[in-house]
């Protein structure tokens, strides 16, 4: 933190970011709290980063440490790449929620309390023995003390509400208190407000009384020393929004769909956190865009699979126990050779696991997870605006390829947000869909014929014949097809042809993506290699390490399957790569058995992304290491 | 759906594929099969605009057989993959062909739905109470005690009768028909294809090496006559060699099977194809209790019910004239926005 003082108009002090986290019951709203915050900020001109956390029940027993839903944001005058390590500000509605997310606060760091809900019942709820507000254990954060609950009961009184529904507006009071501990422009929120709740008047009234109560108290009530002020980032000149991952990805879905002519089809069953990439596209109607909520997650498959055979751009959204469910009409696709885009957005397993939290652990699924010889391109995103043009390119490796692709997103990127500079539609990736229209073969009796398995010779990728088209009418199945004609073939060295093909179809993309771009300003002697959603923190914990003057490159994989082309010619260079993973290394795992490189794997699996400082400890022992 | 108009005629060669029929000789596949192919020519579609999916099992391997689009799917899948080809394009007819494992047992969820939502799909089950291509194990059609491979003394499941499941699951078009009768196998499957929105066919069929004469006493020559029980449309419900035998309601709305000469042909129930309630229909699904005993045939129930495909397209539009043409650009820039110019960042008052 830096600290320019400013004098008036306003006791301000300047910071370059600050990483404030919203915690309370999970019917307190705090997603709904941060995300205002969050929305402040961006139109402020900060750059910023999210991370929600909230628990796998829709209400856990109020006042209780599993009940405990937070939200954390990272605000910053200057480009950055993560949520934050470690809040500096953490506003907390009562014990729990004091509890659950003190552990993680920056030493010297801000408590905000909701003291009204410090009674005696609540600190037992929340496991305390004695109140942490007087036995000493918040001794090293500066501790306010704030009687949000009356303050809103009292400001809200016009309203005539009964008090229970009177102190929903509570958390209205805490983002009106931060927005005015951190100067963020409170019209927007206002006006979301009233937009919001605008079927009910007196929710619209109570909300904006609490509000302003916040900002007014934070004014008027000289608790805190000063208030704060993080200036407008230097982000790129353009159009920025504020989006999470799924959202944009449902948005680059929608871009294939106009870039390629295609119609959309989502074939999809509701599991978290992939749920709202159907809530997003359903509303999307306009664009052609069909979805259908299957009755269970092979039928989203499968619908999505027989849309495909009919020439839409055919995708099937889910989270990991749904890709265990979908793998047999992968596999299928794998054998129809049909385009079929499977979004997995991955979050903690085995099984339920843990449904709400992230993890990187299903990229040996993806790669691995079909019986046979079944090989399927993999698209990861790495932060949460970059779903967006992941979405496009798994699009276009389906299409060009006529394959079943896997794109990889997380519980993290998902609901992650970030400022994203808008993208003119005209440089948007255009998508061929080369659909057949012709017979492809002249016949021994000199007829023509259509080979739906005949193969463009550059990709491998047989014809797309759609039903309608006159004289293409062909069949395809599961059963393993002869090369060229298509008909069923039990012929073993046709078998042995055609998983070849399909295996060197896939291989073959590696010539159709980018090469792997490293970041190695002077020539490091460790490279931190990494996929998904650890981008940002990789990033932050190399910066770091280069501030303090050390030595390191960084490469990040979008494509997991096939590798680039020159993955192991980069990997070579380094005498230590390090590939820090919040799985127990499954990208190792396949690095080590293709380049024969000894890879060193940082793992984590705590439903959390990395910290930067872990990524960066880790990296200073290598490059230690390195030295002697 | 299909242009009709526009189909030039075709013969039933036309319908058949180079691809050599692999079902054991005998079997009742075939003669389901042949209907089809004479049935086609005769319906005026087009051979580009008729697609056929199957999921697994011997009756699946049918799409290889028809000279149309095709497609061999998974096990038990079939109703939800054609779901996805028949709603993304309505233009098609898009027919599956399953089994009895298949459709009850394997993919019993995805015919449910399939039939719950009225997606416009023409599904033929071959229901011959036995796994064929597995060699032999008692199916969820299959009689209780019935001794297999896998249950050799005895299964101990009890069967579903697929047109109660149907029926149950109030599919808007159910029918029955079996391998013996080519014509009634054709006409049946003429107005099934001529239903708007899902329909159900049960066709009784015969699996000469693993279950051979399951339906023998029900569509042998000589035995039709007296225990098959053909629905005619607006007509008392008669049947026997000498339409000697007819079905009633009793007083305790059970039906049963009553002498015509004893309770008068105006005690017959009147077959209604169209009543919107699946009860009646339900009533005669289950008037058999087994093939011992006489059993209706043709369509159970035909009612209209607006089709999912359609829906969903009519949906489609109605967004589409009420929002205007989806608009890219206009998308990305749906939420709050805000301005970089580069110079000044936005709102800030200086910087570093």
């Amino acid at each position: 933190m830096s600290s320019t003082l400013e004098r008036p108009p306003r006791r301000t002090a300047r910071l370059d970011q600050v990483v404030v986290r919203f915690a309370g019951d999970s019917g307190d709203g705090m997603q709904v709290t941060g995300d205002r915050f969050t929305t402040g900020s961006a139109l402020f001109g900060n750059d910023l980063a999210t991370l929600p956390n909230f628990p796998a029940e829709i209400r856990a027993p109020a006042g209780t440490l599993a009940g405990v839903s937070a939200f954390q944001v990272h605000i910053a005058d200057h480009d950055i790449t993560t949520p934050g390590d470690s809040p500096t500000v953490l506003v907390a509605m009562n014990p729990a929620a004091l509890r659950a997310n003190v552990g993680d606060l920056a030493s010297g760091g801000t408590v905000i309390l909701n003291s009204d809900a410090f009674d005696e019942r609540a600190l037992d709820k929340a496991g305390y023995a004695s109140d942490p507000r007087s036995d000493g254990s918040l001794s090293a954060f500066a501790v306010y003390e704030v009687k949000m609950t009356s303050l809103t009961l009292e400001a809200v009184k016009p309203v005539g509400a009964r008090p229970r529904d009177a102190e929903r507006s509570k958390n209205f009071f805490a983002l009106g208190l931060i927005s005015w501990l951190f100067s963020r422009p409170i019209e927007p929120t206002l006006a979301w407000i009233a937009e919001r709740y605008a079927a009910r008047p007196a929710v619209v009234e109570a909300n904006t009384l609490a509000f302003k109560a916040g900002w007014n108290f934070g004014e008027t009530a000289e608790l805190f020393e000063s208030a704060y002020e993080v200036p407008a980032s230097k982000l790129d000149p353009g159009t920025y929004t504020n989006v999470t991952g799924n959202t944009a990805l449902a948005w680059g879905l929608i871009a294939a769909s106009v870039r390629s002519g295609l119609p959309l089809f989502l074939g999809s069953y509701p599991i978290t956190p992939a749920s709202d990439l159907l809530h997003e596209l359903a509303k999307h109607k306009h664009f052609g865009v069909r979805t259908f909520q299957a009755e269970d997650e092979i039928a989203g498959a499968g619908a999505a699979l027989g849309a495909a055979f009919g020439g839409s751009l055919a995708v099937t959204t889910t989270s990991g126990p749904g890709v265990d469910l979908k793998s047999e009409t992968i596999g299928l696709a794998v054998s129809l050779e049909l385009p079929l885009i499977v979004v997995d957005v991955q979050r903690g397993g085995p099984s339920t696991g843990l449904p709400t939290k992230t993890e990187q652990a299903d990229l040996l699924h993806a790669m691995y997870g079909r019986h046979g010889e079944a090989p399927v391109p993999i698209v990861a995103a790495r932060t949460p605006a970059d779903c967006f043009a992941a979405a496009i390119e798994a699009a276009r490796l389906a299409v060009t390829y006529r394959t079943p692709v896997f794109l990889l997103t997380d519980g993290y990127l998902a609901n992650g947000s970030e400022p994203w500079r808008l993208p003119e539609v005209a440089s948007l990736p255009v998508i061929e869909p080369g659909l057949a229209v012709a017979p492809n073969h002249v016949g021994a009796d000199g007829e023509e014929q259509f080979w739906p398995y005949l193969r463009d010779e550059a990709t491998l990728a047989r014809p797309w014949a759609l039903p309608g088209t006159p004289g293409l009418e062909h069949r395809i199945g599961g059963l393993e097809k002869s090369d060229g004609p298509g008909n069923v073939s039990y012929d073993p060295a046709n078998h042995e042809r055609m998983v070849r093909l399909r295996a060197a179809k896939i291989a073959g993309i590696a010539g159709a993506i980018p090469q792997v771009e490293v970041d190695d300003p002077d020539g490091a002697g460790l490279l931190v290699l990494g996929w998904g959603s650890t981008y940002g923190t990789i990033v932050a914990a190399v910066r770091s390490l280069r501030a303090q003057g050390q030595r390191v490159a960084r490469a990040h994989l979008s494509h997991l399957n096939p590798f680039p082309a020159d993955l192991g010619e980069v990997l070579g260079r380094y005498a230590k790569v390090l590939i820090p993973e919040v799985n127990l290394g499954q990208l190792s795992r396949l690095v080590r058995a293709e380049y024969l490189i000894d890879a060193a794997s940082l793992t984590k699996v705590q439903g959390t992304p990395f910290k930067v400082s872990e990524i960066e400890d880790a990296a200073s022992a290598l490059l230690k290491e390195i030295e002697q | 759906m299909t242009d009709v108009v526009s189909a030039p005629a075709t013969s039933r060669k036309d319908w058949a594929t180079d691809q050599e029929v692999r079902w054991c000789p005998g079997c009742g596949d075939y003669s389901i099969l042949a209907a089809m192919q004479f049935l086609l020519p005769e319906l005026g579609v087009a051979r580009e605009n008729t697609v056929f999916v199957s999921g697994i099992g011997c009756a699946a391997r049918f799409p290889y057989y028809m000279n149309t689009y095709g497609m061999h799917s998974i096990h038990g899948r079939a109703p939800a993959i054609a779901t996805g080809l028949a709603i993304s394009r309505p233009d098609l007819d898009v027919w599956v062909v399953s089994g009895d494992g298949d459709a009850l047992s394997i993919g019993g969820n995805h015919l449910l739905h399939a039939l719950r939502r009225n997606v416009n799909l023409t599904i033929l089950m071959f229901n011959n109470q036995i796994y064929g291509l597995t060699k032999g194990q008692f199916s969820p059609t299959s009689e209780v005690g019935k001794v297999t491979k896998s249950s050799p003394f005895g299964s101990l499941d009890r069967p579903f009768n697929p047109l109660s499941v149907a029926i149950g699951a109030e599919a808007t078009f159910v029918a029955r028909t079996h391998d013996m009768d080519r014509k009634h196998m054709m006409e049946t499957f003429r107005r099934a294809h001529d239903h708007k929105g899902a329909a159900f066919v049960e066709i009784f069929q015969n699996c000469n090496v693993f279950n051979d004469g399951a339906f023998e006493h029900l569509t042998g020559r000589d035995q039709r006559a007296e225990m098959l029980i053909p629905l005619r449309h607006g007509e008392p419900i008669r049947f026997g060699a000498d339409n000697q035998r007819g079905v009633m309601m009793g007083a305790d709305g059970a039906l049963k099977v009553v002498d015509v000469a004893s309770v008068g042909e105006e005690a017959l129930l009147v077959h209604d194809e169209t009543r919107p309630d699946p009860g009646v229909a339900f009533l005669l699904s289950r008037l058999s209790g087994g093939v011992d005993e006489p059993t209706p045939i043709g369509v159970l129930r035909d009612v209209e019910a607006p089709d999912y495909g359609a829906l969903m397209a009519s949906q489609l539009e109605e967004v589409r004239r009420r929002k205007g043409e989806g608009d890219l650009a206009a998308l990305l820039r749906s939420g709050i926005t805000w301005e970089v110019d580069g110079r000044s960042p936005a709102a800030a008052s200086g910087g570093e």
